[in-house]
Formats: C-alpha cells, structure tokens, sequence
C-alpha cells in the first residue's frame, strides 16, 4: 500500500528534477550563446577603436601646420604695379629673414636659415602680391609655413638631445627657432591648405584640393553611368526578362563580377578605355568609367534585391485593375523598390570611392600640383593621394597620410548617412 | 445549347443527362462560357476539362478543398495566370463570345472589364483618393478632373464606404481597417467600371461584421455586375451566390442552382464536402 503511493510520488518528483536540471541547462546554454555574441560584438569594436586612435593620433598633427612671421618689405624699387609677378622674390625673402634674426651672414648659415621656411616661400610672397597688389610699398608681416623640420620640431616630434648629425635640424636652426619663438613669431593655426591645397613636393604645402575634385568627378562619372545602367538593367532582369538559360546565365555571371579582384577592372580599364579607345590616362574620366565597372555588379545586385523585396500583392492590385506589366513596375513597383536602389547604389559609390588598384593602373596616382579643371584633365584621387603620400620619405608626410585616411573615412561616413537618410525619407510608410 | 451544357454535371457526364430547368435558364444570359479549360503548372495538371457558364447579373460561387483549383480556374477569367510563367491554359472561356485568350484580346483591356478582389486586402500605399483614381486614370475613362472626383465618389459610395471615409480621401490607404481597405479594393475594381468582378476569399481575413458588411455589398452589386466568388464559407455561399461549382481536385464536379446543391446535392463528393465530412 505505502509502496504503491510511495512509487508514483518518486517517480514524480524525479521527473521534476529532470525538467528543472533541463531548464537550468536550457538558461546556461542562453547565457553562452549571448555571451559569445557579446564577446565578438566587443572583440570587432575593439579592434575598430584600435584603428581609429591609431589614425587620428598620428593624424591629427597634418592637421595644423607651423607658420612663421615675417615682416616682408614691399618698398623694394623692383616692385611695380603694372607688373607685380616680376621682381626678384628670392631677394625679398632673404631680406625678410634677415630683418627677423639680424647678424647672420655667413652664407652657409644663411642656406640653414632660409630651410627653415618653406621652400616656396618666395612663391607664396609673390603670389600673395599678385593678388593684392595694394600692398606694395608698405611692410607687411606675413605668416609664412614652416618648413617640414621645423614643422616636426615644433611638434616636438625631434628629440632635442640627440646628437646634431643623426637629426634633421641643426643647431643653429634650433637656437633660431627658439629666438623666433620667443618674439612670436612661431603659431600652429588650423591647417587649411590641407584641404584647400594641392598635391605638393614639400609636405608642408601638400593638401588633398586635387585628389577631393578628382575623386568627385570620377564618383560623378561613376554614378552617370553606373546608376541609370544598373537599375535598367535590374529591372530587367527582375520584371521583364524570361527565365531561361541565358538569364540564369547572365545572372550568374553578375554575381560572379562583384567578386571579381578590383585591379582586373583596372587592367581591363587600362586596355579598353586608354590603348582601345585612346581615351587621356589618369583623367577622372577613365577612372569614374572603371569604378562604373565595378559599381554595377552591386548596384544591379542590390536593385533587385529591391524589387523583389516589393510584395507581390502590389503587383497583382495594379494588374487587376487593368494596368499594363510595365505600368505595374514603373507606377507601383519602382517607387517602394527606389530607397533600397539607392541605398545600393550609394553603397556601391561608396565602395568606388575608396578604391584604388584600379585607379593606380590607369595612372591616377601622378604627381599632379594642381586640381583637375575637368574630367579629361590629369588628376588624382584620394585613395591614391593616400598612396603617393603613404610612398613619400618626407617627415610630414607620415601625418599626413593618416590625416587624409580620416578625410576619405569621413567622405565615407558622409556618403553612408545620406544612404541611410535617403532610405528613411523615401522609405513609404504607410 | 450552352443553357443544356451548362446545367451539366462533369462527374456524371453522360450526355443526355441534363439537369437546367429550362424555364428558368430562358431568362439569363451567359456572360461567360467556359469549354474544357485545362490549366497545367509546368507538369502538373491543375484544371481538369472544367465546362462551366457564368451567367449575367449573378453571383457564382465556387466552392472545394484547399488545392482543388478555384483560385486556378478564376485566375484564367482575366488572364491572371498569365503572370505565373509556368502556367499553361488550354481550352476556350468565351467571354460575351470573344475568346480571352484569343491572341487578338489586349489583356488590360481585358481586365479593365474583368475586375479583381484579392483575399488579402492590397490597396496601393498612396491615398485613398489614388487608390481609386489610378485605375480610371490609366485607361483614360476621366477627361477632367471633375469628372474623376465623380467616378471615385461614385465608387466609394457603390462600396458602401463612401460615409467612413468622405473626410480623409488624402489619407493613405493603407491606414484604414482591414475591412474597409477590402470595401476599398472592391470600389477600386468598380472605379473602372468592369462587367465582371472576381472575388478570391474576399473576406477570409475579416471578422464577421466586416464580412456580413461585404455580403451586402455583393447583394447590392449584383444588380449591375457579375460576381465570382471563391469562399470556403459554406454559409457565405449559400447566403451570396445563386449558382454554385464544386471543385475537387482540379475537377468540375457540379455546378447548379445554389440551393440545389446544397439541399440536395447530385454527387456524393459535394454531398460530403457541404455537410463538412471533409475539406
Ligand atoms: N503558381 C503556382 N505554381 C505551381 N502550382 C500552383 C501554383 N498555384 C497553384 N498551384 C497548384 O495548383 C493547384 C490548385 O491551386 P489553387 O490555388 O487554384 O487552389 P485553391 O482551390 O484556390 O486552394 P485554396 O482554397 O487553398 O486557395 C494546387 O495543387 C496548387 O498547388
Ligand atoms: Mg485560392
């Protein structure tokens, strides 16, 4: 008797200890798994933090750029009005060092003083001139960039106590610096030729004016092209061809294409467009007609995955009340598909902008001082201007390079936020 | 002779076996003949040699399990089917005598007269007011505007939703209940004035108030259209419809009077499938 009651009531409660051991099995396997999503979660955002402290504290520094004072004497009786561009610069400048840190003449300490300026300083004196030419017969004080070694020295990237002949700034510049600096004469402004100058030979010059116009016509190009291609050729594809083998066929061949390494586009570009066609080498022109290239894959690819993502329903209401196939597509379809056909075709872009290889084979990356004056002119991009800078042994170059990283990431950032505000304000909600 | 085919049965198709009053079929008129329709999906054969006429002025309901091919058979009426590629339709649906899928009969045109509701309510993400004027609008029935306000007035009214709905005709569609955006779709399908309207479970995703709304307006529309509509409602079928088809597995297996076939139905599949045996 006791057994029989005794027997269900063990029975039960093993069962009630199973269920409970395989509940708490159940909450530990979920605790795992979300722990290991947070763990890769945390190991990518990491890795991302690392990459950007790492380019923006080597960056940073391009973006202010060391000047010097110097009060330019314009009285020279070279100067004329009539003809401000001819006069002998060379020697105004000199007399204008001269004047900041007077009793130097023995030529070789001259040649160190003169280093320590720009290069280019009579240039930009001259240029200044020319552009202004009320300024001649006064004296004017002028904040002329650094050159390169004092540019690292003031931002104390040269170790003063290392010995004179294994660092790039002597002595004497050392001493001179301190001497400008205490009449201050030495300031650090914000560095907008980095933006507003072209590529130069002297770091302390070089700016990304050249490679932003270059990189924008060749997205221009790039997007005329690839977009209205693209999505005509997504809708075919999607609405209108027949399914059979030759689609398949092309379809797979789509896919395949946006796999394709990026520098077979180069060559491809390199043969077709410049020895083919004969179209100029390095123009924004055969660089935006390359990445075209290479942005249709995935804009057809993202087009059509908008199209298909439009529920069927739509269609079968438009062709119930009589429209035609192509009303359907073009009235009803298209519109709920157009934001997700962007948003890809902006992806697409965005992938175009940061794209080298190919723009290297089509010779993208020439020493070009200026910016391009139209898509057929030689020019650069930014993704080349980084590799140029990135190959060039100049100090300042180093920062610069991550500085230029920071502009295409921003560039990039850019474009992918008007993806994603593009796609909410078309996006129908109702 | 059509009024003798179509009071055939297919299951016992002998052929001198004729059922039609003919007192009764001298009154009506055959708005559509339908002649040994098959419909195949690449291999597979969905519509079996189904004879069927679908008088003017009535509403037909087609009846059967799920698969059986009503939604088929009433997709092949305005060529719906043409957008499925693998669908293949054999045999003559003679609407007002001119075949459908004679190569000849412009498929929009066609639909212009042969109207769609759906089983799920789809009106077009845009306005009301759109939803209705888009049909008219494509097929040119508006000079002015004016007479386009007309028309989706007109509409509106016919489907009984012209009360709820006068004061937000710029409201998006889709922002109505689902059964007003069903009396929506119907007014839709009339904006463009077709002949016939088809209705695949038109209120399969409703509750019984929206739905008893809709079968008033079928009612209410019979008088000026004909009405195809597939219900698994049995009720719904023998409340709306004066004609019924049975379908079972791709075959046509009666088709007369609604309530001859449902108080006293000739086939024995019917017989089971009304008094719920399956289905
Ligand atoms: N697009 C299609 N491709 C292939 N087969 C299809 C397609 N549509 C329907 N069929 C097949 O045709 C047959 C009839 O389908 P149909 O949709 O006409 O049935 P139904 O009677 O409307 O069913 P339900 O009551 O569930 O809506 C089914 O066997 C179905 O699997
Ligand atoms: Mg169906």
């Amino acid at each position: 008797m006791t057994d029989t009651i005794k027997d269900p009531g063990f029975e039960a409660s093993a069962a009630l200890g199973d269920a409970q051991r395989r509940i708490r099995r159940r909450y530990a396997a979920e605790r795992r798994f979300k722990f290991f999503g947070l763990a890769a979660i945390l190991a990518a955002v990491g890795v991302l933090v690392v990459l950007l402290f790492t380019i923006v504290s080597s960056g940073y520094p391009a973006f202010f750029q060391t000047r010097i004072a110097l009060d330019v004497d314009l009285r020279d009786p070279t100067l004329e009005q009539a003809d401000p561009a001819k006069a002998n610069y060379r020697k105004i400048f000199d007399d204008a060092l001269a004047a900041s840190l007077p009793g130097i003449t023995d030529t070789k300490e001259l040649r160190e003083l003169r280093a320590m300026v720009t290069a280019a300083a009579p240039y930009l004196i001259r240029d200044r001139v020319v552009d202004d030419p009320s300024l001649i017969g006064r004296e004017v004080r002028m904040e002329l960039p650094a050159s390169d070694r004092i540019d690292q020295l003031q931002k104390g990237e040269i170790d003063r106590n290392v010995a004179p002949d294994r660092r790039i700034v002597t002595d004497n510049q050392i001493a001179w610096y301190d001497r400008l600096d205490a009449d201050g004469r030495i300031s650090a402004p914000f560095n907008s030729g980095l933006f507003f100058n072209a590529d130069s030979r002297f770091p302390e010059l070089a700016g990304l004016w050249g490679a932003i116009v270059g990189s924008f016509y060749a997205l221009m190009v790039c997007f005329f092209l690839s977009f209205p291609i693209g999505i005509a050729a997504a809708i075919y594809l999607e609405e209108f061809a027949p399914k059979n083998r030759w689609t398949d066929l092309i379809e797979v061949n789509i896919n395949n294409l946006a796999a394709v390494p990026s520098i077979v586009f180069g060559l491809l570009g390199l043969a077709v467009y410049i020895q083919t066609f004969g179209l100029p080498r390095s123009a924004p022109l055969v660089g935006g007609m390359t990445l075209a290239l290479m942005a249709l894959p995935t804009i057809i690819i993202a087009s059509r995955a908008a199209l298909k993502s439009v529920p069927p329903s739509v269609r079968e209401a438009a062709l119930g009340v009589g429209a035609s196939h192509q009303q359907a597509v073009l009235h009803h379809v298209l519109p709920l598909a157009m934001p997700g056909m962007l948003t890809g075709a902006i992806i697409g872009l965005a992938q175009a902008l940061g794209e080298t290889a190919p723009l290297l084979l089509i010779g993208m990356n020439a020493f070009i001082t200026s910016a391009p004056e139209g898509i057929t002119a030689p020019s650069t991009a930014l993704p080349t201007q980084i590799y140029i800078w990135a190959d060039s042994p100049e100090r300042g170059f180093v920062s610069r390079t991550s500085a230029a990283i920071i502009v295409l990431l921003g560039f990039l950032v850019c474009m992918n936020a008007v993806a994603i505000y593009l796609r909410k304000r078309l996006e129908v909600r109702w | 002779m059509n009024l003798q085919e179509s009071g055939r049965d297919a299951a016992s198709a002998d052929a001198g076996h004729t059922a039609a009053p003919a007192a009764l079929a001298d009154t009506r008129t055959v708005k559509i003949e339908c002649r040994d329709v098959n419909v195949y999906y690449g291999e597979a054969h969905a519509l079996k040699g189904v004879d069927l006429d679908i008088y003017e002025n009535e509403v037909t309901a087609f009846i059967g399990p799920s698969g059986c091919g009503k939604s088929t058979f009433l997709r092949c009426l305005n060529r719906m089917n043409d957008t499925i590629d693998t669908c293949r339709v054999k045999g003559s649906i003679n609407l007002d005598g001119v075949d459908v899928y004679n190569r000849a009969v412009d498929v929009v045109q066609l639909r212009a007269k042969v109207g769609m509701v759906f089983q799920k309510p789809n009106p077009f993400p845009k306005s009301i007011y759109d939803n209705i004027a888009y049909g008219p609008r494509i097929h040119g029935q508006a000079r002015t505007k004016a007479d386009l306000d007309e028309i989706v007035l007109t509409s509106l009214e016919k489907a009984g939703l012209l009360d709820e709905v006068h004061d937000r005709l710029d409201q998006p569609g889709t922002g109505l209940s689902s059964g007003q955006q069903q009396r929506l779709c119907i007014a839709r399908a009339i904006a463009v004035s077709p002949e016939v309207i088809l209705m695949d479970e038109p209120c399969s995703a409703l509750d019984p108030i929206a739905t008893a709304r809709i079968e008033e307006l079928i009612d209410e529309l019979r008088g000026n259209y004909t009405i195809v509509i597939v219900t698994h409602n049995m009720q719904q079928a023998a409340r709306v419809s004066q004609r019924t088809a049975f379908f079972h597995l791709g075959n046509l297996i009666e088709v007369d009077e609604t309530e001859q076939v449902f108080t006293s139905p000739k086939n024995e599949h019917t017989q089971g499938y009304i008094t719920g045996r399956y289905g």
